[in-house]
């Protein structure tokens, strides 16, 4: 199929600033979902709020827009519902790390087989460049005018540490590899959990000394650090950089299929005992 | 000569702008927020104030608005005042706290910029956060402009911290309309707020060592209901100390406020009674109609929780007809719920007029004059006939 039929064509032209990586992203989703040929009537995608969330209102799949947060709770009841259904989590660093954070890790938790992309910008975009969660130390914010104390999470580590299948993470400048990545993040049975790293010029980049999408882009060529070619970096200098690649790729027991396991054996012993 | 109204204290601001250096000067203890258009801008600049060190507050940069409403019960509890703002889905989602803030009778004030709830998802206007909230146990007072914007967020310090009131308010202003249109209003000298808020003077606070105190514990089928009875004594006494607050604060800038204001309405045989900034509209309307000679007024309502039921009724009896315009639906299929507190105010009285109920601008749908006009004939000729031929309107929908 040609990638435009994936669109809902009379949507466009998006909203996303000038410079913004989210179409690159959206991209990537699409071309993962053609590669494994998944049928728009059986494939459902979920968003939360923000930039990021926007997405699924440009893709022609059944979609769901949900609030702040919570995409993948919304998005458990319908995989739960309907699991022979393909159900994707659309959601920014905001959406999925702060107000949506135990969503989060209860979904890694349950490994439940559904995909989910974080677009992380580095910032609170739709409301104005508030710092978020997986800002960097010391970065600006609207909310942060002397640069921001708080730490960030490594969101790939957390869900990694909560028990999802897979967790990967690549960056729009590296386009190949985190379209990949999200090809073999859609293929993975159980939870899979992608961070797209994504540039917002507007917001985070002009409050941090990197105004243009060039800049920001230049900013991902030099920071990202493959995990191949980090595991034999010492960690000072990996200080300031952020490892690529895919940190989980692990054949574990899926939710639905746990639950319909479950569902058959309870059944078994009441026949059995009747 | 009033120093609030020199020419220096005049400044031009948005509503969200005039918000944020009300916040700056009231300089409260805490504040916790997370961003929520179209809000956002409030804390934003306020924040702006903290980076600067131009207040003392501590400043929480919280995970989400169920987490900001729950560190401002906290820091009141602890005797502190505290602040957040919020709008929508934000408010929505603080609704188990904001429970939790007004039966634990801490006087948090936190202005709410209205904005639709979802779904569908929108960012405009209309009063269904709020009035989702109205049985929270807030006060909820409804501002027209930014100048009322500001003067209710500074009263609204006074109004909860009141020992015989010790409630939370919530300051409503319309969302985009008021929040983020420059307005020109007069800001009071710092130093004049300072001394018209005071301290906070606790009567129980967690930080008091010596007179250990304990917030919301386990209280059953023993003592529950008094508690829930004395909330209700808290809300009564306000609809005292909300007019005696408006009069000190009429001394110092001269700007009038009660629990709502009349406008050309002591002659008036219709009326409209409305909230937030539609009354600016409605003002305009009113004069127009005046001038062509007929009997039109307007009851621009302030204080919607307490609902001030006795002042409405001897504002309203002995009209031909009322129209009662509401920002939000009940889907009660019985109107929105201002029509639901003036008619069931209106219920006992002597000389009822005749009520309908408009259901208008959700979503942030524009409300123009010719609206309004439409429901001012309506009105007129609801009370010349005599009798109500369509209660409920939608008004300037599609259907």
């Amino acid at each position: 199929m040609a990638l435009l039929d994936y669109f809902r064509t009379d949507m466009l032209p998006h909203i996303w600033c000038p410079g913004c990586g989210n179409g690159i992203v959206t991209q990537a989703i699409v071309r993962g979902i053609d590669a494994l040929g998944w049928s728009q009537d059986e494939t459902v995608i979920v968003s939360g709020i923000g930039c990021s969330s926007r997405a699924p209102g440009y893709l022609d799949f059944d979609t769901l827009h949900t609030t702040h947060g919570r995409a993948l709770a919304f998005a458990t009841g319908v995989k739960l519902a309907k699991p022979h259904l393909n159900v994707i989590v659309v959601t920014g660093d905001g959406d999925a790390s702060a107000i949506g954070g135990n969503h989060l890790i209860h979904a890694a938790r349950r490994n439940i087989n559904i995909t989910t992309i974080c677009f992380n910008n580095s910032i609170y975009g739709m409301t104005g460049g508030q710092y978020s969660p997986l800002s960097p130390s010391h970065s600006y914010g609207s909310t942060a005018p002397y640069g921001n104390i708080d730490r960030a999470f490594d969101l790939c580590e957390l869900v990694r540490a909560s028990g999802a299948s897979y967790v990967a993470r690549g960056s729009v400048y590296h386009i190949a590899q985190l379209t990949r990545a999200i090809q073999d993040a859609l293929a993975k049975p159980g939870f899979a959990f992608v961070e797209a790293i994504t540039p917002c010029p507007v917001y985070f980049g002009r409050k941090n000394q990197l105004r243009t999408a060039v800049d920001m882009m230049r900013w991902q060529k030099e920071q990202m650090i493959p995990l191949r070619r980090a595991e034999k970096m010492d960690p000072e200098e990996l200080t300031g950089k952020v490892i690529i690649g895919t940190f989980a790729d692990k054949d574990l027991p899926e939710y639905t299929d746990s639950y319909e396991a479950l569902i058959e054996k309870v059944r078994r012993e009441v026949e059995e005992s009747s | 000569m009033n120093l609030a109204t020199q020419p220096e204290n005049r400044v031009a601001l948005t509503g969200n702008e005039a918000v944020a250096h009300a916040m700056k000067q009231i300089n409260p203890d805490v504040v916790a927020a997370y961003p929520i258009t179209p809000q956002t801008e409030i804390v934003q600049i306020f924040s702006g104030f903290v980076a600067d060190g131009d207040v003392d507050t501590v400043f929480e940069r919280v995970e989400s608005e169920h987490s900001a409403m729950s560190a401002a019960v906290g820091a009141a509890a602890a005797g502190a005042r505290a602040m957040t703002a919020t709008s929508a889905n934000g408010l929505a989602l603080m609704w188990e706290i904001l429970y939790i803030a007004a039966s634990n009778r801490l006087p948090i004030v936190m202005p709410v910029v209205n904005r639709a709830l979802s779904a569908p998802i929108n960012i405009h206007c209309d009063h269904s956060d709020t009035m989702g909230a109205r049985d929270s146990g807030w006060i909820q007072l409804f501002s027209e402009n930014a100048q009322e914007a500001y003067d209710n967020t500074l009263q609204a310090i006074r109004i909860a911290e009141h020992p015989d009131v010790e409630l939370p308010v919530m300051v409503c202003l319309d969302g985009f309309i008021i929040s983020h249109a420059m307005d020109n209003l007069f800001m009071l000298p710092d130093e004049m707020v300072t001394k018209f808020i005071g301290l906070r003077k606790p009567e129980y606070s967690l930080l008091d060592v010596d007179n250990p105190a304990t917030y919301g514990p386990l209280d059953l089928q023993d003592w529950y209901f008094e508690h829930k009875r004395q909330q209700v004594e808290g809300m009564k006494k306000a609809l005292d100390v909300i007019p005696q607050i408006a009069v000190e604060y009429e001394e110092l800038t001269g700007r009038e406020y009660g629990f709502f204001e009349a406008y050309r309405a002591s002659d008036a045989e219709a009326l409209m009674i409305v909230l937030g900034s539609t009354a600016g509209t409605a003002k305009d309307v009113v004069d127009a109609m005046r001038d062509e000679g007929h009997p039109v007024g307007l009851i621009k309502l302030r204080t919607f929780r307490p609902f001030p039921m006795q002042q409405l009724v001897s504002a309203l009896a002995g009209r031909r007809a009322v129209a009662v315009m509401d920002r939000s639906d009940t889907f009660s299929t019985a109107g929105g719920p201002l029509f639901h507190g003036v008619r069931h105010a209106l219920y006992d009285c002597e000389r009822a007029p005749l009520t309908s109920n408009y259901i208008y601008g959700l979503g942030g749908r524009d409300v123009k004059p010719h609206d309004l006009r439409k429901v001012f004939d309506d009105t007129l000729r609801m009370g010349e006939s005599g009798r109500v031929s369509q209660p409920i309107t939608y008004l300037g929908v599609r259907e």
